[in-house]
């Protein structure tokens, strides 16, 4: 009496290799000495696939195509040691899930692929596959499958599995699937069958192994020397919270209402890090902020915009329409936001004297921002700007840049000098 | 404004903190798949929570995170509509087999990849059909930092005692925006617990007395588990249509709403004698609140809804909006999901509709609808 199969008689048709390949397994599982308890078997979508029922192990039945990728998370998140994570999968299954096993063969995860591979879809009415051989056919190639089919033991190999093997599903095969099930790390066996109801039929007189020699899918082994994936456990990590700085407002605040301030110019040109700096000196000024970041899909490429609103009051919209204040450093940052400079009727724009400026109302300062490098601009320019409107004292955004981590390089003392001469 | 001496005011954005909240809430995994704009949370996840995993693309993230919450673990991945699309036949699967994980959807503005690195309030339709049968997983969504650091950690609460998947819905502008907050007005988070079945035989499905199967870890040393994605009995074995398969369905159409009131969020801001309603969820409940408080200060009467469980639709918001001759519903989308969810593809003429698409609803955008 197995301890693994709950029923002697399996659901599968006369002839049919899953039938075999279910008892060996069982087989295999018993003569390693492991309980029922210690497996779980997970099953894709397709004639193996209803052998749940007929299991005493852990039962997993998944999507189709995803049972790999669904046992390699069982197997990443189980700490049981001596715990085996076995996947049943078809020829179908294994393309439609082609990159889990490639995947789970690479991290060499802890667990065993079964394949079973009939050359066709079974389930479904005998179509072809993504393994089915060069000339065979299915009820959907009547001339004979003109490619040929995955070789999934030279893909696994090649992507790092402990152990990859082919069989033809023929008499006891409980050995070779043994030596897969104590492999440590990823293992994957094909097994090669003929499906009695159509490959049998559509294909009379075909010997297995003929085709597998034909085909040039031929039975072997082929192993990687590595060390099976191992999940550090439990491992804590720091707070998110406390990794921040406290800001403390530590300066006289001036009087006004909410100010809305657009620093532009091209991506890699510290805009966003001139942003950080005015929203935390703004924040040691006693304001609240609200700082949005706005850019192109491309990281280093293209405009980078930021949007500062500074308020004596909590802020609960953090959008800017037309902004009381805006810095323009290049003509990408220029370009983003000329239809908000020409709306603008009052306010200031601080722009590189070397830009066109466009009509506004605005108040203009053109300056050679650009003049302490292209990656120092916005931070000069916001310089200038605390010296000109007043809403934060340029000795506040200094010491806040110097302690924003700014490389020594940066001549944050001499900028505030040129902006506040 | 000089602050308070206890208080804690930092500059942070919505994805440290809604990942803080999560792992404060029991989240011990995430798996990642790179997206703009959820990469926030992947990178603070890393850093963050005792497993992360990168996965190579959507559908292995959510066959991973079912694999981890089988055996016992609760992940959490975040990711937007591009990815989602990919995840959800998956997500299917997790509701079926009674798997926790949270979803961490971050809207930006499609159709299909649309504008990566512009916000939407677009998906909601969505949420509500993805799962094939009607049947609906728990959609949360926070309105402002504080909200948003309750439900993140009410979807892991959720997620884990209902046993299902949960959406944390939100979007670019709440995960990627920072602003100054003060960290002493957090609520204490506290860790989910899990109740452990009793008997010495377990049956995966057994509905018990509140219809939520009892959670075993599968590949336990001492009870089977058997999960099953396909239709199946009480025992987890795969059935066609028996009364036992289809009494299980039934019951998981039912679970999320026998259960809402445990998990129904809102924000409700009355004013007596007020006529007019308005209704937003996040990142245009910010709007929604500016525009509610100006229109006061100019001496007229409005009442404002914050919904923080979009679904299953909790009845107290028909119930509210019931009371007003007007109700004005705000989102970022140009075909008002949310409103036709509550009231049907022809809304009543009592109920106005703000959206937008490629910007943020502005709060004069709002107060004019509810002028006029």
């Amino acid at each position: 009496m197995s301890t693994i199969l709950r029923k002697k008689d399996l659901p599968y048709c006369k002839g049919c290799g899953h039938d075999l390949i279910a008892k060996n397994t069982a087989k295999a599982l018993e003569r390693m000495g492991l309980e029922a308890l210690d497996v779980t078997v997970v099953t894709d979508i397709g004639c193996h696939g209803i052998i749940d029922g007929c299991l005493n192990t852990h039962t997993v039945h998944g999507l189709h195509g995803r049972s790999v990728a669904l046992g390699a998370g069982i197997a990443m998140g189980t700490g049981r040691q001596g715990n085996k994570i076995i996947v049943f999968i078809g020829d179908g299954g294994s393309t439609i899930g082609l990159q889990h096993i490639l995947e789970a063969a690479r991290l060499n995860l802890d667990m065993t692929v079964v394949v079973h591979n009939n050359m066709l879809y079974g389930m479904t009415g005998g179509q072809t596959s993504g393994l089915t051989p060069c000339g065979f056919k299915t009820t959907t190639s009547s001339e004979g499958n003109p490619w040929s089919g995955y070789d999934l033991c030279a893909l696994t190999h090649t992507s790092g599995a402990a152990f990859s093997g082919r069989i033809a599903g023929v008499g006891d095969i409980s050995g070779t699937l043994q030596e897969a099930f104590e492999t440590a790390g990823f293992s994957l066996i094909e097994i090669v069958e003929i499906c009695p109801s159509y490959g049998v039929r559509l294909n009379p007189g075909k010997k297995l192994r003929e085709i597998m020699e034909s085909s040039g899918k031929l039975p072997g082994r082929w192993m990687n020397d590595r060390k099976p994936f191992v999940l550090e456990q439990g491992k804590k990590r720091g707070d998110l919270l406390k990794e921040l700085k406290t800001i403390t407002a530590s300066h006289d605040m001036p009087p006004g209402g909410p100010v809305s301030v657009i620093l532009s110019g091209s991506a890699g040109e510290g805009v966003q890090l001139a942003a950080g700096i005015l929203a935390t000196a703004a924040v040691s000024t006693g304001y609240h902020v609200t700082q949005k970041g706005s850019y192109p899909v491309t990281v280093g490429v293209g405009f980078s915009t930021a949007e500062v609103i500074i308020s004596p009051r909590p802020v609960m919209y953090h959008g800017i329409d037309i902004p009381d204040m805006v810095v323009i450093t290049s003509v990408d940052g220029l370009e983003h936001c000329r239809r908000r400079i020409e709306a603008m009727k009052g306010g200031s724009l601080f722009i590189d004297s070397s830009l066109e400026c466009p009509p506004t109302g605005a108040g203009v300062v053109a300056h050679d921002f650009r003049s302490v490098g292209a990656r120092n601009a916005a931070l000069f320019a916001l310089f200038r700007m605390a010296a000109v409107t007043g809403i934060l004292q340029p000795e506040v955004i200094k010491s806040t840049a110097l302690a924003s981590g700014l490389p020594a390089a940066v001549p944050v003392g001499k900028m505030m000098e040129l902006a506040t001469g | 404004m000089q602050a308070k001496n206890d208080s804690q005011t930092v500059i942070i954005d919505g994805s440290r903190l809604v990942t803080e909240a999560m792992a404060r809430a029991g989240a011990d995994a995430f798996i990642g798949y790179p997206i703009t704009p959820a990469n926030l949370l992947y990178q603070y996840a890393g850093r963050r929570l005792p497993l992360m995993l990168p996965a190579p693309d959507e559908i292995t993230t959510l066959q991973w995170m079912s694999g981890l919450a089988a055996a016992g673990r609760i992940p959490v991945t975040a990711t937007s509509f591009p990815g989602f699309a990919l995840m959800i036949e998956s997500v299917n699967m997790a509701f079926m087999m009674e798997l926790p994980m949270v979803i961490v959807l971050v809207q930006r503005l499609g159709p299909a990849t649309g504008t990566a690195t512009c916000g939407a309030q677009g998906d909601l339709a969505l949420l509500r059909g993805m799962i094939s049968g009607g049947h609906q997983v728990p959609v949360l969504c926070g309105d402002g930092f504080k909200d948003t650091w309750n439900l993140a950690a009410e979807a892991v609460h959720t997620a884990v005692r209902l046993r299902t998947p949960v959406v944390f819905l939100t979007s670019k502008e709440e995960m990627m925006t920072r602003k100054s907050f003060d960290l002493s007005l957090l609520d204490d988070i506290f860790p989910v617990e899990r109740r452990s079945p009793g008997g010495a035989h377990y049956k995966t499905y057994d509905p018990g007395e509140d219809g939520i199967p009892a959670f075993l870890p599968v590949a336990n040393a001492s009870r089977q588990v058997r999960l099953n994605a396909s239709t199946h009995d009480m025992e987890g074995i795969l059935r066609h249509s028996t009364d036992e398969a289809m009494a299980n369905t039934r019951r998981l159409e039912d679970k999320a709403g026998n259960h809402l009131d445990s998990y129904t969020r809102y924000q409700y801001d009355s004013q007596e004698d007020a006529a007019t309603l308005v209704v937003s969820y996040g990142i245009t409940a910010a709007a929604a609140r500016e525009a509610v408080s100006g229109i006061r200060e100019s001496g007229k009467k409005v009442s404002l809804l914050v919904a923080g469980t979009l679904l299953p639709l909790p009845g107290i918001y028909y119930r509210i909006t019931g009371k007003y001759d007007r109700v004005v519903i705000a989102e970022e989308n140009i075909n008002a999901q949310f409103a036709r969810l509550m009231f049907g593809e022809e809304l009543p003429g009592r109920v106005r509709t703000v959206g937008a698409i490629g910007k943020m609803i502005a709060p004069g955008d709002i107060t004019k609808e509810v002028l006029l």
